[in-house]
């Protein structure tokens, strides 16, 4: 429909797409968000940092740039771990004396291999020696898939619930208020703390046990009020503009009137709170994972290397904290200027 | 007389991102004389505010003026005056009073307090005796109770008075320059002509000059001494106003002075620009209009209430309609006239059932109209249509025209697929007179005629029988008007629609209809044709509004 509509012009969304692409702080933000895709998508794949649980260094390995650290000799006693003369006989009294040469064969059939562990490692190493480097990409998965889906769902739920109160007024508005209302009026620590128990017992921590869900459903539940309270005040100013009117007298459908014609004119509010909220959730994640509601243990995440990394500064292994950094503050910085890069190339005056 | 001001070959340019630049003041030369009343007139996107605003250098960041351009005022070269001279004048010597005076009053000060502001600014009164001056202010501008209305928010005032209000604090400082732009085009006739004549006695008065900024010939024929004609950034014509009222030299002015329809004559067609630009002679012969046919639309008693809450339980009723009944015939037009709150958009938006009658009763074509539930309005919208006063906030901004008038049709299921639908807007485009591209693009693309068209186009696309004109050319410049009027005739010609025209301007109603109803506070006063109305007028509040239509030049005046 819409070839035909624009004619041999380009369609709405290459329109969009060529705008952004005009805009060179946008496209370098489109370029960095979608480098941090492809390798979440290359981590979910396994072609990196499979193996980041791997203790592949020393504890506390440097990172390469710095060099190994001087091992400190230990001092080796002569004759350490070797029995002092001869050992009495004691099979007659000893009770496992039979077993003895059972396990002295079992034992030979095991083989202990120490792991080659490296000094230094590209970005160092962490308390058991896992490359910190692989933690970031694969908290990068985690910490990311978490932000974006909560936000999008909590921006999906304050939207809706925004556009028909404040489209319609009246009773339904009043209903929603109230349930804004009582969810804003509980701390929203207190909240997250009280859904986070919920959704961990009973039938459904059995439905979302050891998922990234949990912490998605807690956000989107708890973050959805501050979208729907603009979503609300920008509907009622639109609704009675003469543009919608307009549209109503054309015989547009209500759903038409807010979701095609209302809609478009106020995205700019929804998509500036979508970053935002994006920022707010890996925060929030963050703080979570700390406090140990967040994901699961045998995950890792943006937030539980900061967690780890607050006791590591103390010994001044500065880096898991720098590598845990640096990847949220440039997600976050290059995410929320294609936003706005975004909201502008939306807007059709100021092509 | 001397000159206060004298601009000479002004030039002023924008820049846009990349180094592009448009000029949109082209050398321009004028002069505004001391004690006398110089008119800048020239249609939306002349250059004519720019010219005003650069004497105030009050120019959007990206306006540059030429360096060669000069600004005298009374001797002083204003352009290279520092910013602190400037600030100055500003607001002391030369004062501006501008077209919306809503968005030009804070709405948070009481009108009092933003004038009393003034005095204390630039004069150092203290609080009490500014007060004081602005009481004395507000009765020279004529705001009845002045020292009352010194405790009213904007809000609480009416178009007009805020408008006095605005013009109370330009000349608080007794200022020798008031730079008037567009200052009644947001008001209705009859207020406009009261704002008009208080400009006149001001300025009589103070003896101080006036540069007075409209877009409307016949109404700065009222008021000015010395006419400048503008457009794309060029004077056309400049002169004493006897001599470009009765001897107008360039045919652009000799169009603008045309393209109002007059009250005595009834023109198949108004004349616009561009017949005086190609030389084309106007049309002469007569409108001719179909009799009276069968009753399309019957609408008896209609009336509406509204509630206001004024307490926890006190509620009081506010009547915005009472007992209008009209008949609407194929091919024929019953005018609305009023002044704004007169209930004439109610009776638009009763008939459009976008707001519930609270009494009367209307029939479409033998069918209920209002009491018909509103999931079964469907098949009517697309027989009844409207158009809005606003062009610039009636089409969606986020839309493209193309999209803007297939939604309709895809509603209404018109058409068999999207491509006959896209085939049936480029030709409806076509019809109202829009470039073919226009399909692509989007609203803000387009000048205010323009929009209408578009409006109109998106009407028109459901093809209704009735099509309601609410103030569709209040918004629009004189020159457009004609034009926009024209294509309503045409279309009325080959469709036999039948249109109820409202419209505060009664020279306008008159050349549209067959058949005018005279508004006030929802009731209508009068009723007749329009030869009956414009003759012999009943009603005082008739004669008000007959008497408010500018008319050009008064020769009382010279």
């Amino acid at each position: 429909m819409a070839a035909i509509l624009e004619g041999r012009h380009e369609s709405a969304w290459a329109a969009l797409w060529s705008r952004l692409l005009q805009d060179r702080v946008g496209t370098l933000c489109l370029a960095v968000v979608l480098a941090y895709l492809v390798l979440i998508l290359a981590s979910i794949l396994g072609l990196v940092s499979a193996d980041w649980h791997r203790e592949v260094g020393v504890p506390y390995a440097n990172p390469a740039l710095l060099g190994e650290t001087p091992q400190p000799q230990a001092p080796r006693s002569p004759g350490a771990g070797r029995a002092r003369g001869a050992a009495p006989d004691l099979s007659a009294v000893d009770p496992l004396a039979p077993k003895y040469a059972e396990w002295a064969r079992r034992t030979a059939e095991l083989k202990v291999s120490e792991p080659q562990r490296s000094l230094t490692l590209a970005w160092g190493g962490d308390r058991w020696g896992r490359d910190v480097l692989d933690k970031a990409i694969k908290g990068s998965q985690v910490s990311i898939a978490v932000g974006v889906t909560a936000a999008l769902c909590a921006t999906l739920i304050g939207t809706l619930l925004g556009a028909l109160a404040g489209f319609y007024g009246g009773l339904r508005d009043d209903f929603l208020e109230w349930l804004y209302s009582v969810f804003t009026s509980i701390p929203s620590i207190l909240l997250i703390f009280a859904l986070a128990a919920v959704l961990r017992s009973g039938w459904l921590g059995q439905v979302f046990a050891g998922g990234i869900w949990t912490v998605v459903i807690i956000l989107a539940a708890t973050g959805w009020t501050g979208m729907y309270r603009l979503v609300r005040a920008e509907y009622m100013k639109h609704r009675a503009r003469p543009y919608v009117l307009a549209a109503e007298a054309i015989g547009a459908s209500a759903a038409a009137r807010m979701f095609v014609h209302i809609l478009p004119n106020v995205s700019h509010v929804i998509l500036i709170q979508l970053s935002l909220l994006v920022v707010a959730f890996i925060k929030v994640e963050v703080i979570l994972s700390f406090l140990g509601l967040g994901v699961p243990i045998d995950m890792v995440s943006w937030g539980t290397m900061l967690a780890e990394a607050q006791t590591e500064l103390v010994i001044g292994k500065w880096w898991q904290l720098a590598a845990a950094t640096a990847f949220m503050a440039v997600f976050l910085t290059a995410f929320s200027m294609l936003t706005d890069s975004l909201r502008d190339a939306l807007d059709p005056k100021l092509r | 007389m001397s000159a206060l001001v004298a601009v000479t070959d002004l030039r002023v340019s924008f820049r846009f991102g990349r180094g592009r630049i448009f000029e949109a003041v082209r050398g321009v030369s004028f002069e505004v004389a001391e004690n006398a009343t110089t008119a800048l007139v020239g249609e939306s996107g002349s250059g004519k505010t720019l010219c005003a605003m650069s004497i105030l250098r009050l120019l959007p960041e990206n306006a540059l003026i030429d360096p060669a351009s000069r600004i005298e005022y009374a001797g002083e070269d204003l352009l290279a005056a520092p910013a602190a001279r400037l600030r100055a004048l500003r607001g002391r010597e030369i004062s501006a009073v501008f077209q919306e005076p809503m968005s030009s009053l804070n709405p948070v000060l009481t009108v009092g307090e933003q004038v009393a502001e003034v005095l204390r600014l630039h004069r150092g009164l203290p609080r009490a005796k500014a007060l004081e001056r602005s009481a004395e202010l507000f009765d020279e501008v004529g705001i009845p109770e002045p020292r009352a209305r010194l405790q009213a928010y904007p809000h609480e005032l009416s178009g007009g008075q805020q408008q006095r209000v605005m013009i109370a604090m330009a000349i608080a400082n007794e200022p020798r320059l008031l730079i008037a732009d567009e200052p009644t085009t947001a008001l209705d006739v009859t207020i406009q002509r009261q704002v008009l004549d208080l400009i006149a006695r001001l300025r009589e008065r103070r003896r101080m000059s006036v540069l007075f900024i409209s877009h409307d010939l016949a109404l700065v024929g009222e008021l000015a001494d010395h006419v400048v004609v503008m457009r794309d950034g060029e004077v056309r014509e400049r002169g004493t106003a006897a001599r470009i009222f009765t001897q107008p030299q360039d045919p652009y002015t000799r169009a603008l002075l045309a393209c109002r329809p007059r009250l005595d004559a009834r023109p198949r067609r108004l004349p616009v620009i561009d017949d005086f630009l190609r030389g084309a002679s106007a049309e002469r012969a007569p409108l001719v209009r179909p009799p009276v046919s069968r009753k399309l639309l019957e609408a008896r008693q209609l009336s509406k209430h509204f509630i206001l809450r004024t307490g926890w339980l006190a509620r009081r009723s506010l009547t915005a309609v009472s007992d209008v009944s009209f008949d609407l015939c194929p091919g024929r037009t019953v005018g609305l006239v009023g002044e704004s709150g007169s209930g004439k958009t109610t009776v638009a938006l009763l008939l459009m059932r976008l707001i519930d009658a609270s009494g009367g009763e209307a029939r479409f074509d033998g069918a209920e109209l209002l009491g018909l539930p509103r999931d079964r309005m469907l098949p009517l919208r697309k027989r009844i249509q409207i158009v809005f006063q606003d062009p610039y906030a009636s089409l969606n901004p986020r839309l493209s025209i193309g999209r803007a008038l297939i939604e309709p049709m895809r509603i209404h299921r018109l058409g068999a697929d999207e491509v006959e639908r896209a085939e049936r807007v480029r030709r409806l485009l076509e019809r109202v007179g829009l470039p073919r591209d226009a399909m692509q693009r989007y609203p803000h693309e387009f000048s205010g005629g323009q929009r209408q068209r578009i409006a109109i186009a998106r009407a028109l696309a459901v093809e209704p029988e009735v099509l309601i004109c609410d103030e569709v050319v209040s918004a629009l410049d004189v020159s457009v008007q004609a034009t926009v009027l024209n294509l309503l005739l045409d279309l009325q010609e080959e469709r036999g629609l039948a249109y109820l025209f409202i419209s505060h301007d009664l020279a306008v109603v008159k050349y549209m209809s067959d058949e005018v109803l005279v508004m006030r506070d929802g009731k209508v006063l009068e009723r007749g044709t329009p030869e009956e109305i414009f003759r012999a007028p009943q009603h005082d509040y008739t004669k008000g509004l007959l008497a408010a239509i500018p008319r050009g030049l008064v020769l009382s005046n010279t």
